[in-house]
């Protein structure tokens, strides 16, 4: 009888509770050390605010992830909230209807007042409507560069892309690899453009990734850096890891020389315990051109049936963007916050660069917000060919990366 | 007796009045389901990915029937009114959604296709090959009446129990050059033994080759193993009264007899060989570049990763051809022909 008292006022409390707190599943790819404390903070503070975050994280990168996300949220198994590039990976599920208009949060919070830069909020807007919450911005134009290795091998720290290359062979004469490279397709699409805009500029760049100008594209200014990233693939020949953070980890433990990353790899340098300036140093373009892209990571939130789940939807959405979350976020995270009004003056050397480029508008867009997934997924295919394949000449890659864009959409 | 007689000419006097269609119904309207899953699931969705490859589908697959204007041409004609002339516009209107051949053309205009194409060659005429041989050979000496027979057809059947994901991660640590065999070898003091397949963009194929075997050949060697020994014990008696050699038995007597056995396992080994993909993801995810791709990766990544549906049917439908082209001459002859006897 007692027992069955003490268990009737136990599923009451628990009815209770479940009435004004709702629960949210939220996927994302964020499973690396640094990626993961840097989701927590989300889910503390969503938590905090008295709904409840179930962590949906799926291993992989966002190639894995993504097609089983968008597979989800297809198949009538939506989830609360989930992780996306912004840019044109959502641009059908928002054309067929099955993302929810958050137009609203945005409209009460004033974020086309405080997001800065105004195009990632632009990214998340489809004729007017707003559909999802920008969280970060990454940038990919950084090369990360280990004290130790220049140590070990008796060379002075680089300070720009050239010395890097003139470094190379004290380096691989000392048993390092000059740099590091993971095998997967997105990394060695990635690095390219980089080293792309490094060289080339940001005016081909653009020439390319968003007038789709095939012959720039085929052009003697891509030609040079085609000849730069066979040069840096000689470089990477000895580097055997698959992973992006596994290549980090040999510039953490001294192996290699630098790798050509986003500043997500910041994220590991902290988890690591290593600090900017002392263990580690970033080079933002390469030294050459300081630019960076501001892409990064949004959340999106398919369209449920239920009302209160909804409002939780909003209430996720107004929370992302808030001040403190984005402090707390983007600080575990070594990304850029969306907003320029907080004050990060926590933030360690290598974000300071980042701000101080961001704050005086040296910026691109990110090659997801210009191409589509399809285009970039052919640059994809030719670029680990080429990074992996020394009998590939530049010419071959650039003759065939011109006919892609030539056809791309 | 003529009792029975006569209810057996009636009874075939009421079949002869049933139109052909009505006779068993029972069994027929039990069959409809199965019916019904053959035409809609089988061949209802194999024609639908046929039709949707020669659409511009991306992430979703696009209307069929959408259309926009091709020409419009004015005609000029008097108006009834006051006479003078006028114009109207005829407009000819021609299909948006599909665009012909274009996804064929783009297909085999990719060198990453080529390459898979080629991988699948190699990888599938090896399997085969060594597939029915290795697993012939282990029947054959399983059948040779040892001791512990249960205990190594239990070993060599059990990586078939493993999923592909798990073999393809144990071979790739095994060929892993820094932990695997090249490691062990060099420990014991060979410096400069190499070995390491997975990260050679020419042998990378063999070394998913190895572990497929691995997975494989158990499940090959069991139906041999069960085809040996449904042979007569009398044959063999026959053979050693008339003094001949095991092995010509086998080569010679066995293997023809088993010829219903090794149609199965080649059906069974053909249907892995072409679907060969978490093997692959697992070992190399289609590395070092894209050296180890396979069709079915190059079908997943088009359809869901890069959101290009009609890609992804324009390859998946060319490895239906491709198969069919191969199997219903086949089948046609191994299977149609003993019908007609």
């Amino acid at each position: 009888m007692k027992l069955t008292t003490k268990l009737l006022a136990a599923t009451a409390l628990v009815g209770a509770s479940a009435a004004s707190a709702t629960e949210l599943e939220v996927t994302h790819w964020w499973t690396s050390g640094g990626e993961a404390a840097a989701v927590a903070k989300l889910a503390e503070a969503f938590n905090a605010s008295g709904d409840t975050w179930i962590d949906g994280a799926i291993a992989g990168s966002g190639g894995t992830a993504r097609p089983i996300i968008i597979s989800r949220i297809l198949g009538g198994d939506p989830m609360g909230a989930t992780q996306l590039n912004h840019g044109r990976q959502a641009e059908e599920l928002i054309e067929a209807g099955l993302l929810l208009d958050i137009t609203d949060v945005a409209e009460a919070q004033g974020w086309r007042d405080i997001i800065n830069p105004i195009s990632l909020l632009d990214s998340c807007t489809v004729d007017g409507r707003v559909y999802c919450a920008p969280v970060n911005i990454h940038s990919w134009q950084w090369i990360w560069l280990s004290h130790k290795a220049y140590a070990d091998a008796g060379v002075a720290m680089p300070t720009n892309w050239d010395e890097f290359v003139a470094s190379a062979p004290a380096l691989e004469a000392a048993g390092k690899i000059p740099l590091a490279m993971g095998q997967q397709p997105w990394q060695s699409s990635g690095a390219f453009g980089v080293i792309a805009v490094a060289i080339a500029g940001p005016d081909v760049w653009k020439a390319i990734n968003i007038d789709k100008n095939a012959e720039v594209a085929a052009g003697p200014e891509m030609a040079k850096v085609f000849e730069a990233a066979a040069n840096a693939r000689a470089m990477a020949a000895n580097s055997n890891v698959q992973d992006w953070n596994q290549a980090t980890n040999l510039v953490i433990t001294g192996q290699a020389g630098g790798q050509i990353m986003g500043d997500w790899a910041q994220g590991e340098f902290q988890v690591a315990g290593q600090v900017a300036g002392v263990d580690y140093e970033c080079l933002p373009g390469l030294g050459v051109n300081e630019i960076i892209s501001t892409g990064g990571d949004a959340f999106y939130f398919p369209v449920q049936s239920d009302p209160e789940v909804e409002a939780a939807q909003k209430r996720l959405a107004a929370l992302l963007v808030s001040p403190e979350v984005q402090v707390s976020f983007n600080l575990a995270k070594g990304s850029l916050p969306i907003r320029g009004d907080i004050d990060m003056s926590a933030a360690n050397d290598c974000m300071r660069k980042g701000l101080a480029i961001l704050a005086g508008g040296n910026i691109l867009p990110d090659g997801n917000q210009t191409l589509s997934p399809d285009t970039s997924g052919q640059i994809e295919d030719l670029m680990v060919e080429f990074w992996n394949d020394p009998n590939m000449s530049a010419a071959d890659a650039q003759a065939q990366y011109a006919e892609i864009i030539a056809n791309a959409d | 007796m003529t009792v029975a007689d006569t209810g057996t000419a009636s009874a075939t006097r009421v079949h002869r009045r049933r139109p052909r269609i009505l006779r068993n119904l029972a069994s027929k309207t039990a069959s409809i389901p199965m019916v019904a899953t053959v035409l809609v699931i089988f061949i209802g969705c194999t024609l639908w990915t046929v039709i949707y490859s020669f659409t511009k589908s991306r992430l979703l697959p696009v209307p069929l029937f959408e259309t926009m204007p091709l020409f419009s041409i004015p005609v000029p004609h008097l108006l009834a009114s006051d006479g003078s002339w006028d114009f109207t516009l005829i407009t000819g209107l021609k299909s948006s959604s599909f665009v012909g051949t274009d996804q064929y053309d783009r297909l085999w205009g990719t060198r990453r296709w080529i390459v898979s194409i080629g991988n699948l060659g190699i990888y599938g005429l090896c399997s085969m090959t060594f597939s029915l041989v290795i697993g012939f050979t282990l029947a054959a000496l399983l059948d040779r009446k040892i001791r512990f027979e249960n205990a190594f057809r239990t070993i060599i059947l059990y990586p078939f129990a493993l999923s592909f994901i798990v073999t393809g991660l144990v071979w790739q640590w095994i060929l892993n050059p820094n932990f695997g065999i090249q490691k062990v070898v060099r420990d014991l003091g060979f410096e400069n033994f190499v070995f390491d397949p997975l990260y050679n963009d020419k042998y990378v194929v063999y070394g998913i080759l190895i572990a497929g075997l691995w997975q494989g050949t158990g499940l090959v060697m069991c139906l041999m193993l069960a085809g040996i020994r449904g042979i007569d014990e009398d044959i063999w008696k026959a053979s050693r009264v008339e003094g001949i050699p095991v092995w010509k038995t086998y080569v010679m007597i066995v293997i023809p007899m088993m010829r219903p056995v090794f149609v199965t396992s080649v059906v069974i080994i053909g249907a892995g060989i072409v679907k060969v993909y978490d093997l692959v993801v697992a070992q190399t995810s289609g590395g070092p570049g894209i050296s180890s791709q396979m069709p079915a990766l190059y079908v997943m990544d088009k359809m869901f990763k890069d959101q290009n549906l009609a890609q992804g049917f324009a390859a998946s439908t060319v490895m239906l051809m491709t198969v069919a082209i191969i199997l219903i001459p086949w089948a046609y002859f191994e299977f149609g022909r003993k019908k007609n006897v």
